[in-house]
């Protein structure tokens, strides 16, 4: 229902009722700075000299504004060893992101796909095995992939954390599109295969164009997914193919020297600003596409 | 044009069997229809002949090519489906098209066929909108326009009206029929809707759990029907069925109704000679709504036989008023002109014309 529906239905008066709203919209108001209060110290922080920090207390705004911070917590903070800021670990997420994304995004709509028009025997069971992949907790299997990527050479390499996050990611982009083409009309592939389209004719041509919804919120999610990672990211990358996430642990728990509050802050937010840039600027489409499956050939 | 045979075709889906058995001919040219319950079977039928299913036994000849493993781009067919299934991302004019830039045909003679086509079927006016700013009406005619386009020998069409509201539902369906008029192909229709096959069909084929029960022009399934089931699908309102018992003294009779207000309904000489010797056995007179007429309203005639009984409820259609009354527990229509009808209630005294009565055998349901 959009909201012009909802105005429209016959609300109850009084006095009573205004008590009501009133106390609604004050928990609604406490929640909502309960959660956003860490976020307003974490930019607040980051603005601020470390001699601001050590005088002032936790929540006060800054006095005298200063990028120092990030411009350190860019280009100059030490992660280990190495003095070149989250530079050149944002540039290693991105490139081990929109691989992984592109290609699990793309697998998950081909098999999605095969699952609900192309329907053969053991189609249900298939799927319920790839489904099984998002319930297995990913410690598990932590020893046979670093194994496996050992024997294939990827090692350590962004590469290889490239295949294990689109093998990893397969099992929800794959869920995603399969609940999305079941509300995708048969007939639809029925006229394309009367009309002489191919198994791939009919995915590239017919399919996926009309699929945009569902390919949104897949990107974003794996986005997300993946920009977020750390386990993997620890796990199977060595020093300088690190992703952000992992340099940023490496910047905040560095043991030496003095706590720099403000740089750790603004390196968190440049660690976070991707996946918060994506929510904002295709987040009307997340919305509308969760509920795609009231999506109309 | 092509031909359409199957010979002995089955179709298992795991245990349930939904074709048992079908033996069918289509002649060039012809408009044939599939009709039926749902179930029954139809549907799978057509998608059998278009190769959207796979055969479990039997084989299919189009145009005398055996195509059992032959994929339906392949099988010279176009389709016409219930809902239509344009493609939505697509404009008007690419969903026309689109069959043909699969097969790269060069963009002239798409463009041709399109201008064609379009005139043929008033679309013209919105060849690059989207399937989602048409109406029913024009969505269906698009989708014709899909099928058209590619000139194929065989048009398969899976209920393609049932979508349409009353109005646009007959105003298609004298469309589709003078298409098939003026482009002589071959077409096998699939519909629930009797009235429609009898108005498209040069030969209906009246299905039921499988089998086809009837093939035969519109005119002989609705008159000479060769069972109970063919006799009560077809025709609205449908057939009176009046359980009965044949009567065989000093004439032949079918006697029904509760003991002590028995009717006696006299059957013509030649249906009881067709009879003859099956005293007392069990049958069911069929009577079509129109038999059965207000006594007098008709030019007296051979064959007639008079009962009064009273109405138990009175429909008025416009043309012609439908009277409910009750033989035996069940309810009958008898179709009479406005001007003889009677309130609820009154004694009616009806007229029937006994040359026109079906008679079944109530255990086989087969045709006497």
């Amino acid at each position: 229902m959009n909201r012009r529906q909802i105005d429209g239905i016959v609300r109850r008066g009084g006095p009573w009722q205004a008590v009501q709203r009133g106390v609604l919209f004050a928990v609604l108001a406490l929640f909502c700075a309960y959660y956003l209060v860490p976020l307003v110290v974490m930019i607040s922080t980051s603005f601020k000299s470390l001699d601001e920090i050590r005088l002032g207390t936790l929540t006060s705004l800054p006095q005298a504004v200063t990028f120092e911070a990030w411009a350190k917590a860019w280009g100059s903070a030490c992660v280990g060893v190495r003095c070149d800021g989250l530079q050149p670990y944002v540039w290693n997420s991105v490139m081990m992101v929109v691989p992984a994304v592109a290609l699990s995004t793309f697998l998950g709509a081909l098999n999605g796909y095969a699952l609900t028009k192309w329907r053969f025997r053991g189609a249900d069971v298939i799927f319920a095995l790839i489904l099984f992949g998002a319930f297995i907790p990913f410690q598990v299997i932590l020893l046979p992939m670093a194994r496996t990527l050992g024997v294939l050479g990827l090692a350590g390499t962004i590469p290889g954390l490239i295949m294990v996050h689109t093998i990893y990611g397969l099992a929800f982009t794959t869920l995603f599109f399969r609940n999305f083409f079941i509300g995708v009309s048969d007939g639809i592939v029925r006229a394309a295969q009367v009309d002489g389209a191919s198994f791939f004719g009919i995915f590239f041509r017919i399919i996926l164009p009309m699929s945009l919804p569902a390919i949104v919120v897949t990107l974003i999610w794996q986005f997300t997914q993946i920009w977020n990672d750390f386990l993997f990211g620890v796990a199977f990358t060595v020093g300088e193919s690190n992703p952000v996430t992992v340099a940023l642990n490496n910047v905040v728990n560095t043991s030496t020297g003095v706590k720099e509050y403000n740089v750790d802050m603004a390196a968190a937010i440049i660690a976070a600003l991707p996946t918060l840039a994506v929510y904002v600027l295709a987040g009307s489409y997340f919305v509308r596409g969760l509920s795609a499956g009231a999506v109309k050939g | 044009m092509s031909d359409i045979r199957l010979d002995a075709i089955w179709k298992k889906f795991g245990a349930t069997e939904v074709i048992r058995g079908i033996d069918l001919t289509i002649d060039p040219g012809e408009f044939v229809v599939l009709v039926g319950p749902s179930g029954c079977g139809k549907s799978t039928l057509l998608n059998l002949i278009s190769g959207l299913e796979t055969l479990s036994s039997g084989n299919i000849f189009i145009g005398g090519r055996k195509v059992n493993d032959v994929p339906p781009r392949d099988r010279d067919i176009a389709m016409v489906f219930q809902s239509y299934a344009l493609y939505p991302t697509k404009s008007v004019r690419d969903n026309i098209t689109f069959g043909m830039s699969v097969r790269h045909i060069p963009r002239q003679v798409q463009d041709a066929a399109v201008a064609e086509f379009a005139g043929l079927l008033h679309i013209e006016d919105y060849l690059e909108r989207k399937p989602a700013q048409l109406s029913g009406g024009q969505r269906q005619r698009v989708a014709m326009g899909r099928a058209l386009v590619r000139k194929p020998d065989v048009f398969l069409f899976d209920e393609p009206l049932s979508n349409l509201d009353a109005k646009l539902r007959i105003e298609m369906r004298t469309e589709i029929k003078k298409l098939h008029q003026r482009l002589g192909k071959t077409v096998v229709y699939v519909t629930h809707d009797q009235i429609e096959a009898m108005t498209l069909a040069t030969r209906i084929a009246v299905m039921d759990a499988g089998h086809i029960r009837q093939f035969a022009d519109p005119f002989t399934v609705y008159d000479d029907p060769v069972d109970l089931f063919v006799a009560g699908f077809m025709g609205s309102p449908p057939m009176n069925m009046i359980e009965g018992k044949l009567r065989q003294d000093g004439g032949s009779f079918v006697e029904c109704g509760a003991p002590g207000a028995e009717l006696r309904f006299p059957l013509p000489e030649a249906m009881a000679r067709r009879v003859a010797g099956h005293d007392g056995l069990a049958v069911i007179l069929g009577l079509r709504p129109e038999t059965i007429f207000a006594a007098g309203s008709e030019l007296p005639g051979p064959d007639r036989y008079c009962f009064e009984l009273p109405v138990a409820v009175v429909e008025p259609t416009g043309p012609d008023t439908m009277i409910v009354f009750e033989i035996g527990g069940r309810d009958l229509i008898a179709r009479v002109r406005p001007q003889d009808a009677r309130p609820q209630g009154t004694r009616f005294r009806f007229e029937v014309e006994m040359r026109k009565a079906k008679l079944f055998d109530a255990a086989s349901g087969l045709r006497l």
